[in-house]
């Protein structure tokens, strides 16, 4: 579908390794909406981010126009209700609609923390709890996923929706936590579903070129733990 | 709105999150049926709806939960359109309201236990958070403009709180911030708010008896 909107309408404050900073891309992708991506630098913020998003100084930040929104969900929703004729990317019935909203909220406010908590954990039983903890979240998701897909591909149905992007956004850092700890997260016995839907959410047209590769990741990840490692207590 | 519809909400007299739904379903005219759990001793129904956090409100619209107080007004936002819209049409006002909604969330909630427990630089922030709050609703009447919004929704329960917050904190919330206790009292004249909240004096008495408790178990 051709773009509808020039790619100079469209800004995306942000940077690559963020799953915050896909979810917004992935939506733009679904629209078929260009935009011109301004990547921040890792420990600074620009005086666009500053001055369009004061509140929380945060990416990503979408400026659409002159207008910047912000929080990755309400860029989501907004680019949803903008490009309406685009496919649609929240469930057209209220009650789905507020399901997907449920575990989208549940994943940032209960499941993202438990992930990232893997990486501040001290010692080996603390890390096995931590990861242990992101399993059990994706068991909750696992069975999510089948009342919602109902039988389709993604949560959203037959195309990636709501839920599918505020999951698959993770997808890139639950694998280098895996690799980094030498454990599955999502695996065949627990999330089969979810290991299916995981392979067709990353080889979609819309993520596969915002999709970090591993690797990088991998190395990005390095840096990000030396340059932000907590002073050790007093 | 079909007759039949059949509408129960899983409540708690002092939680402001049960009191954001009240207030959307008062505004919409939706009548409704109360359930009050008892957070001590959790119910099977609110057990059988919520499973991931067990927790209030729990709205149970035709048998079908839904959970999360924001989730649950937008939800009845959609729902009910026949009136009384909360949210505006408009993508970009939209967008911002759901922004300021969710800033509500983030900050009012937690800094304010923080304040009730006094814990050290959580008034300072609060106040900070609720004059930007100021900022953002201007000399409009509501955050929503000329009616009730989401953000109003969001954030008027927390007028519960503003007795307590300046116990605890030892300061005056008209004197830090006048724009918003006149724009929460402005809330207070609408039935659908008046309604939907509990006695102001109530819920401060029971605060400063969980408050008693609370320091008692610590110094015991």
């Amino acid at each position: 579908m051709a773009a509808t909107t020039t790619s100079s309408d469209v800004k995306l404050i942000g940077g690559w390794p963020s799953p915050f900073v896909m979810r917004p891309r992935i939506a733009l992708n679904i629209k078929s909406v260009g935009y011109e991506f301004l990547q921040e630098q890792l420990g600074s913020k620009s005086e666009l981010l500053l001055k369009s998003n004061p509140v929380h100084k945060k990416i990503p930040v979408l400026i659409h126009g002159d207008r910047p929104i912000c929080e990755s969900l309400v860029i989501v929703q907004y680019i949803d209700a903008v490009w309406a004729s685009g496919p649609s990317i929240l469930p057209s019935d209220p009650y789905d609609c507020a399901t997907a909203r449920f575990w989208a909220a549940y994943i940032d406010d209960k499941w993202f923390p438990s992930l990232s908590g893997i990486a501040k954990a001290q010692g080996e039983e603390a890390q096995k709890a931590a990861l242990d903890q992101v399993v059990e979240g994706l068991v909750l998701l696992e069975d999510a996923f089948v009342k919602c897909s109902k039988g389709k591909a993604f949560f959203g149905g037959d195309t990636i929706g709501y839920l599918d992007i505020a999951l698959g956004c993770y997808l890139g850092w639950i694998r280098v936590t895996e690799n980094m700890n030498n454990r599955k997260l999502l695996d065949e016995a627990k999330t089969p579903n979810l290991v299916t839907w995981a392979d067709k959410f990353c080889s979609d047209g819309s993520v596969k070129d915002v999709m970090p590769e591993t690797d990088k990741l991998a190395e990005f990840a390095k840096v990000l733990m030396a340059k932000f490692r907590a002073p050790p207590p007093n | 709105m079909a007759e039949s519809d059949q509408v129960t909400l899983l409540d708690l007299w002092a939680s402001p999150f049960a009191m954001r739904v009240k207030i959307a379903l008062a505004e919409k005219g939706i009548e409704f049926e109360s359930r009050e759990d008892d957070l001590s001793n959790k119910s099977p129904l609110l057990l059988e709806m919520n499973p991931v956090k067990k927790q209030i409100p729990v709205l149970i619209h035709n048998g079908k939960p839904v959970c999360e107080s924001l989730i649950i007004v937008q939800y009845i936002d959609e729902v009910w359109t026949h009136k009384s819209p909360l949210l505006p049409r408009d993508p970009c006002q939209r967008a911002h309201a759901r922004f300021w909604a969710d800033y509500v969330d983030k900050k009012i909630c937690s800094l304010g236990r923080m304040v009730w427990s006094a814990q050290e630089g959580a008034k300072k922030e609060l106040i900070e958070c609720f004059k930007l709050l100021e900022d953002e609703l201007g000399d409009k009447p509501y955050f929503g403009g000329e009616s009730l919004g989401f953000v109003d929704v969001a954030l008027v329960p927390f007028l519960t709180w503003f007795s307590m917050l300046e116990h605890c904190g030892n300061f005056s919330m008209v004197e830090e911030c006048p724009t918003l206790v006149a724009w929460a009292h402005r809330c207070m004249e609408k039935e659908s708010v008046s309604k939907s909240l509990p006695d102001l004096d109530k819920i401060f008495g029971y605060f400063m008896e969980l408050r008693k408790k609370h320091e008692a178990k610590k110094n015991a």
